[in-house]
């Protein structure tokens, strides 16, 4: 349990250094997941209109 | 040597093997940082002088690095775009830029993290940080540039105005890489030189350093990873009318439901798809 609390008081400087890890996670993290959230509602909607495109032809 | 890159570089085949890469990228940067991670933050001893707030670096400085990287990625694309007139080049281009402003984000912010304890400051005009925030400008004024110039109406597709005003841009904002790279060394600013030279043997113990080169490589393996998925989304918004992406879509209507995953749709792309670059 001390071992944990140590760890995470990071020397006393826990604000900075978890602040810092999170803003990373959120920007780059968020990043990642709303490239993949695009890619996935590109390809539904783009899909389904040739598919609609092909079918009338 | 043209008409190989030319056909190399279509559409179909850029998309089928970004699709193949994707997964690889993603689980490969997700072991590296998770390594990464646990050797920076657990393992490694802290600093004698910055004590543990150093352990901002195994984020800071990865994010620098591909801050840069990215931005030569998308002005060698950009030039390549305005040479060889390659489309793909311009969606490469345009993939790239939201990931370079958010790796250039992260590494303004966890400087200001770093500074306010060990320079008592979150910001100063410093040579390095005005030239990363000046980096910062160029992916938002590049990606600004695209979405005011893009055709009225049809935001998947740009407009060859905003392909070609953007892409001059990411050229003639290349001239920034040296200066932010160099101005620790011209300059006399607060920010520290660089910790890794490729002559020098490096100011970091190997305790501490293996951990940086995990985590640098974990991070360039998350730009591809994120490259490759963006540039998929990129190219089928593009020719979203084209007949690789009809024949595309009617296969991916016949493959079992659930298989949805990037590398699957891949497979099946034609072999002879229509020259689209």
């Amino acid at each position: 349990m001390n071992a944990l609390t140590e760890f995470l008081a990071m020397g006393g400087y826990a604000f900075y250094v978890w602040a810092s890890y999170a803003a990373a996670f959120v920007l780059i993290g968020g990043i990642v997941l709303w490239s993949r959230y695009e890619l996935n509602a590109a390809r539904q909607r783009i899909f389904v209109r040739a598919r609609r495109t092909e079918r009338s032809r | 040597m043209f008409t190989w890159i030319h056909r190399f570089g279509s559409a179909p085949n850029v998309y089928r093997l970004s699709g193949v890469l994707a997964p690889w990228f993603g689980v490969s940067a997700a072991l590296c940082i998770i390594i990464g991670l646990y050797l920076g933050l657990v393992v490694a001893p802290p600093d004698y002088e910055q004590g543990e707030s150093y352990r901002i670096i195994y984020i800071h400085v990865p994010a620098a690095w591909m801050s840069m990287f990215a931005y030569v990625v998308m002005a060698v694309s950009s030039a390549i775009f305005l040479i060889w007139r390659l489309k793909v080049a311009d969606a490469v281009a345009a993939a790239v830029a939201p990931i370079g402003a958010a790796f250039t984000a992260v590494a303004l912010i966890t400087g200001s993290f770093w500074g306010k304890p060990m320079w008592g400051t979150w910001w100063v005009w410093d040579a390095r940080l005005t030239s990363e925030l000046l980096l910062l400008f160029l992916y938002l004024g590049y990606m600004a540039l695209r979405g005011a110039l893009a055709a009225p109406g049809e935001s998947s597709a740009p407009s060859t105005t905003a392909a070609r005003g953007a892409a001059i841009l990411a050229v003639v904002g290349v001239i920034n890489i040296p200066i932010i790279h160099f101005s620790v060394e011209w300059w006399n600013t607060l920010h520290q030189p660089s910790t890794i030279t490729r002559f020098d043997k490096p100011a970091m113990h190997i305790s501490m350093l293996r951990p940086l080169l995990l985590m640098a490589l974990g991070a360039q393996l998350l730009f591809f990873h994120n490259l490759t998925v963006r540039l998929r989304t990129g190219l089928l918004q593009r020719e979203s009318r084209a007949r690789w992406v009809r024949e595309l879509a009617i296969a991916q209507s016949n493959t079992p439901p659930g298989d949805n995953t990037p590398g699957a749709s891949s497979t099946v792309v034609p072999e002879k798809p229509e020259p689209s670059a």
